[in-house]
């Protein structure tokens, strides 16, 4: 089934021309990878599709389910599926892991109709979770990324990621920064969420973060768009020929 | 927190709490002379003593100027243009037990939430509820009693433990403490009151709720607390007043007296109506709280969280008298649309390892302007005391503001005062975050305000911090988006 169709999509952010008309269909049951030198604009994609404020949507259309996704506020992207794992989760001070997920978890159950997840229900959810990202059951009463270190944010985009079950995921450089270890278990927690229901687009700068998740297909974004797709060989090329090959072909 | 709960009242009224009651008043001719404080004293059949008292406030009060120095702006007060008693007309000789309550005066505070039926002898609370300026109900008297506990409205207290009135009231907040407090002492119409006799631990929060609800009406209450050696004792307050345009006045005055080894835990829920979104009507709050610390080893812990009023003018502080005795104030004051606060807390170290502990946090929305005004005085003699100062400012939107003034007083080198304070703003990254996760923007305010006033919000009982927490949702409805 069709879950995302993007269809020319440009995009500013700060007045300068970032997507330069994108295409790309993605169906329920897929792993994409989004591949691309530094500023080719894999990050603003993401945003975009999030429905972050700063990013100017100057062309094309993005149907989602079906529906124009532009329709909607970020808030309603997310309860319609939309999860993006944030390159740069931020702290909220305060706010217990707990809290956040609860307070996510409900607001998603009421856009369904459903009733609120009583505590019991809630906690055994979170702590069955918790354990898929391999992360201590402290953790969820500590505030929400605050003096995590880049890997325990990370395992926590994913943990928010199993907690939610989104259709479709969206992870903006989760693996940067992360060691091998923190890199295995983030990988293993989007294949054990990945099912024929749902879909992923992965965008990485470096290959090696798909020899944990195999995607379908793989796509190379340069200067906003879209130059290259393939399959996981396309990414193993790009490991071994640098993204100079990339950028030779586009211009050529 | 109940979140769908927060969900509901947001997408409910704007000051739910705004209603007016259709009863019957009894009021004092408008204006303030000494023929409106005798028929003050006369309506509540006090002893000559009190009505003497009064008059001499009345008389300082009259030499007195209007303190200037706040960081609030409002136009004059015309403090003749104001009733100074109105007492609902039923309650003229005072109920009996709670089937005499007016039957409209427990509708109104039923629609407050406020429990005066069986339910809430199952929630623990002892509830004296002040509608305008008379005590209509306390419940629970009779199981306090039993323990030699006190707990009655001021008038009624004025009338049968005159000796212990006498001998307490003005104490700590003299009538020639400062110009609210003194006409307070001049009119004051109820209040409560409290007695904790020695080595009782009072089982029950105890717990006042006040309200105005005549036109023009000043609201002076007067609450004294007296906790004896090796008491506890803990106490809320909460407050509402309806929706009108004109400004209300409350001035109102509490005193804390504890004493070797006693503890005394007062909670303040402050709800009065803020004014509209332009800024009109509103409750002018100009309040003096104090608590003595006069034994050895006592403490005294203030926690406030102020949402309400116009104009809050407040400093609840403790004057730590007793060696090793403890001063704690807790608030979060939230101000949105034209709200003003300045408020804070005075600590003064008189004996010897004295601590005290402040944690204040301020919240400022739309055109809100919140000041924390603050002093620590270490005396002399006040050897090896310490105090904690922390004063976060939380800024929502880019029109309003958020000020600190401390002032920090060290008289001796063997005590150490400490001062934290940060200044936040809830960043556009935080919000988008949230909203990413699905939860709506003034979810995501409410999220992180509460998160933000949580160490405060945790000093609270248990129920009325979920209340508070409801209520700093509903205070910042269209703050944000």
């Amino acid at each position: 089934m069709s879950l995302l169709k993007i269809e020319n999509l440009q995009a500013n952010v700060n007045g300068n021309q970032i997507l330069k008309g994108i295409d790309l269909e993605v169906n329920t049951g897929e792993i994409h990878a989004i591949m691309g030198p530094n500023g080719s604009g894999k990050s603003t994609l993401a945003n975009v599709l999030a429905g972050r404020d700063e990013y100017v949507v100057t062309g094309g259309k993005v149907t989602y389910l079906g529906k124009n996704l532009f329709d909607m506020s970020p808030e309603v992207r997310a309860r319609e599926g939309i999860f993006l794992a944030f390159q740069y989760p931020v702290e909220i001070p305060g706010v217990s892991n707990a809290n956040f997920m609860k307070t996510a978890l409900n607001e998603l159950r009421k856009y369904r109709n459903e009733e609120p997840l009583d505590a019991m229900d809630f906690l055994s959810l979170m702590k069955e979770k918790a354990a898929l990202v391999e992360i201590d059951k402290t953790f969820l009463n500590r505030a929400v990324n605050e003096g995590f270190s880049g890997g325990e944010k990370k395992r926590n985009e994913i943990f928010q990621m199993a907690m939610l079950q989104p259709k479709l995921g969206i992870l903006d450089e989760t693996d940067s920064g992360l060691d091998i270890d923190a890199l295995k278990i983030v990988a293993n927690g989007v294949n054990k969420l990945s099912n024929a229901n749902n879909a992923f687009v992965v965008i990485t700068h470096y290959q090696r973060l798909l020899d944990y998740i195999i995607p379908d297909f793989v796509h190379v974004l340069y200067n906003g768009k879209i130059v290259k797709s393939g399959t996981k060989k396309l990414a193993f090329e790009l490991e071994e020929k640098g993204y100079e090959w990339v950028k030779k072909e586009a211009v050529a | 927190m109940e979140d769908i709960e927060i969900v509901e009242r947001l997408t409910q009224s704007e000051y739910k709490y705004g209603f007016t009651s259709d009863i019957k008043s009894d009021i004092a001719p408008k204006g303030l002379n000494e023929d409106v404080i005798r028929f003050i004293s006369e309506k509540k059949k006090e002893p000559g003593f009190m009505l003497e008292w009064r008059l001499k406030a009345y008389r300082y009060w009259l030499k007195m100027k209007e303190p200037k120095w706040a960081k609030v702006h409002y136009p004059p007060i015309d403090y003749q243009d104001i009733y100074y008693y109105s007492a609902p007309k039923t309650v003229k000789e005072g109920p009996k037990s709670l089937d005499e309550v007016d039957p409209e005066i427990r509708r109104t505070f039923e629609k407050l939430g406020i429990p005066l039926t069986e339910q809430q002898r199952l929630a623990g609370v002892a509830v004296d509820a002040v509608l305008d300026s008379v005590s209509v109900a306390t419940t629970f008297k009779d199981k306090l009693s039993a323990l030699g506990i006190i707990f009655c409205s001021m008038s009624e207290a004025i009338q049968e433990h005159s000796e212990l009135v006498e001998k307490y009231l003005g104490t700590v907040v003299p009538p020639t403490d400062n110009y609210f407090a003194s006409l307070n002492s001049a009119v004051f119409s109820d209040g409560s009151f409290c007695y904790i006799p020695k080595g009782v631990r009072c089982p029950i929060e105890l717990s006042t709720y006040f309200r105005i609800n005549a036109k023009a009406t000043g609201q002076f209450e007067r609450t004294l607390i007296v906790a004896e050696e090796g008491s506890y004792v803990s106490y809320l307050e909460g407050c509402s007043a309806p929706m009108r345009d004109e400004n209300q006045l409350h001035a109102a005055v509490v005193e804390l007296i504890a004493e070797k080894n006693a503890e005394i835990k007062y909670s303040t829920v402050q709800n009065w109506y803020p004014g509209d979104k332009e800024g009109k009507g509103g409750i002018y709050n100009f309040v003096t709280k104090r608590g003595m610390c006069r034994g050895d080893h006592s403490k005294i812990s203030w926690t406030q969280v102020e949402t309400g009023s116009a104009i809050t003018w407040k400093y609840p502080g403790c004057i730590l008298k007793g060696d090793n005795s403890i001063g704690e104030f807790y608030s979060v004051a939230l101000t949105n649309n034209y709200q003003q606060a300045d408020t804070g807390t005075k600590m003064l170290h008189l004996g010897k390892n004295t601590k005290s502990r402040i944690v204040s946090k301020g919240i400022s929305a739309g055109k809100g302007q919140n000041s924390y005004r603050g002093l620590v005085s270490v005396m002399p003699n006040a050897a090896n005391s310490r105090n904690f100062s922390q004063c976060d400012s939380l800024l929502i939107g880019d029109k309003c503001g958020a000020h600190t003034f401390p002032y920090l007083d060290v008289g001796n080198k063997s005590s150490i005062v400490e001062h934290e304070a940060t200044t936040s703003k809830i960043s556009e990254d935080v919000m988008f975050y949230c909203r990413q996760r699905g939860i709506s923007t003034e979810d995501a305010v409410s999220l992180i305000v509460n998160g933000y006033a949580k160490e405060v919000l945790n000093q609270l009982p248990m129920e009325f911090a979920v209340e508070a927490q409801k209520l700093l949702a509903v205070s910042l409805e269209g703050s944000v988006g």
